[in-house]
């Protein structure tokens, strides 16, 4: 079980770094989509099966196609001159150097931690329903609100004046 | 050992009846439209479907210039992983399956959803405006329907009390799910049709106005991938159309549980194809707005009263 989590981890941080550093978009977005890919396998591994079939339905699935589309539509797939002034190596100095900060912090973390292993039971989709609709009830609500504002939103902005005059007749 | 002969047995089943599916809608086509079809090669014409397969391999395999190269070569080889991993999850008979998975139908929707990338990928790296305009279509065409194919299944699952096939299966020992889930199937079936873009549903690659959509620019093994893809995704729905809702391999004993499996979904891939030669295609706006506008609302009333009706017999 180890070596597939081994796998699984190598290919995330491989794939994130290639997602970060690629000049066309598309190939980044690709990119991403195998980093959220192999983050599910994680989560299968660890027994939390339906964690990781939503990760691949909504993230890898739904939402990285609508970035995809977006991307597609604003034709911003080709490299562009303005980026590659951006990838020269000051630019990654005072980020690299934050980065390397929170690494450092990482690793003490991980070693002075008292490491337990997971809790190795199956988490079942009826637990995730139930812990949803009891303890998390206030979250689920809200998320919801939320995603309301933004179709309301989205119909705002989509939405179009009705014409009535005729075509060759419009007056602006 | 066994596990593997199972695994083997399956690729190969698949992808026989994906090949041989090319004959088969040829000659029930031209069945239906009163001519002969392809009957030259072989006995009954069977041997068309050999002579089409050597006829994809040694064709010349050309990648465009100014495609964008590796996206390009991947995109095919996605669609047939995508649809030949669900294959996995479908039980043939009692102990006669790939994949126990507790998660069955979110495996199906998690791959069907990694689908769309094949097809939207392949139009993009095609660099062809015809092939982008497709891939637009698809990518629209397949999230719309994607999101109440899975809204159909949950009447299924709530009634199982499982997303596990298997169990999905034993629970139609009463009575198959057609019966109290008939709004749920025929959502679903819509939603198949337009997951597998075929007729009447082909908007991504109609010919008659985008040459062949986002596989303008693909030629040689690449266009067959796409080709074996597009049956072994109408098998893979009818597959689980008669494990979800007309009892998957249950049936009287007479006949063996596999071959029960077998005749449900064979008939309903001749559905797909009767539907191919009698249906007109809708336009583009039309086809969004019967997504939305009726199956999205049908689908969740489905959902809704399905749940009411448990919750009051329990």
């Amino acid at each position: 079980m180890n070596i597939f989590f081994y796998i699984a981890a190598t290919v995330a941080i491989t794939t994130t770094i290639l997602a970060i550093s690629r000049r066309n978009a598309i190939h980044a977005l690709l990119n991403l989509i195998l980093s959220l890919l192999s983050i599910s396998v994680v989560l299968y591994l660890l027994d939390a099966q339906f964690i990781a079939a939503l990760e691949v339905i909504i993230y890898a699935g739904a939402i990285m196609v609508l970035f995809i589309f977006v991307t597609m539509i604003l034709n911003i797939g080709l490299e562009n001159k303005q980026e590659k002034k951006w990838y020269n190596p000051r630019m990654w100095f005072v980020a690299a150097f934050f980065a390397g900060i929170l690494f450092l912090d990482l690793i003490l973390a991980v070693k002075n931690a008292q490491i337990q292993p997971v809790a190795a039971q199956v988490i079942h989709s009826k637990q995730v329903g139930i812990s949803m609709f009891t303890t998390y009830l206030l979250a689920v609500e809200i998320a919801a609100v939320l995603l309301m504002a933004g179709i309301i939103g989205a119909f705002h902005l989509g939405s179009q004046e009705k014409k009535v005059m005729h075509r060759f007749l419009e007056k602006k | 050992m066994n596990h593997i002969l199972i695994i083997v047995g399956v690729l190969v089943l698949a992808l026989t009846i994906a090949a041989g599916l090319i004959w088969v809608e040829r000659r029930l086509l031209s069945l239906w439209q009163d001519r002969l079809g392809p009957n030259r090669v072989g006995p009954l014409g069977l041997g068309q479907v050999l002579a089409d397969m050597i006829k994809l391999f040694f064709k010349e395999d050309w990648i465009p210039p100014f495609a964008d190269k590796p996206v390009f070569v991947l995109a095919p080889g996605i669609l047939v992983l995508t649809i030949l991993l669900t294959f996995a999850i479908i039980p043939f008979g009692p102990h006669f399956y790939v994949f126990n998975s507790n998660i069955g139908i979110l495996f199906f929707l998690g791959n069907s959803s990694l689908g769309v990338y094949s097809i939207v990928l392949g139009g993009w790296a095609s660099n062809n405006k015809y092939s982008m305009i497709g891939a637009m279509r698809a990518s629209a065409q397949m999230l719309t329907y994607e999101v109440f194919m899975g809204l159909s299944l949950m009447g299924v699952v709530m009634m199982a009390d499982s997303f596990n096939l298997n169990t999905i299966v034993e629970a139609q020992k009463g009575g198959w799910f057609i019966i109290p889930q008939f709004i749920g199937f025929v959502v679903f079936f819509i939603a198949g049709v337009a997951e597998t873009h075929r007729l009447p549903f082909d908007i991504p690659e109609a010919e008659g106005e985008l040459v062949a959509g986002y596989h303008s620019e693909y030629s040689g093994m690449k266009f067959g991938m796409f080709f074996v893809g597009e049956y072994l995704g109408i098998t893979l729905i009818s597959a689980l159309i008669a494990t979800l809702f007309f009892g998957g391999w249950l049936g009287p004993s007479f006949l063996p549980p596999f071959v029960w499996l077998m005749i449900k979904t064979f008939f309903f891939i001749g559905i797909f194809i009767l539907l191919r030669a009698s249906l007109p295609r809708p336009r583009y706006d039309q086809l969004m707005t019967f997504g939305w506008k009726v199956l999205l609302p049908l689908a969740l009333l489905n959902l809704l009263i399905t749940g009411a009706i448990l919750i009051f017999l329990k």
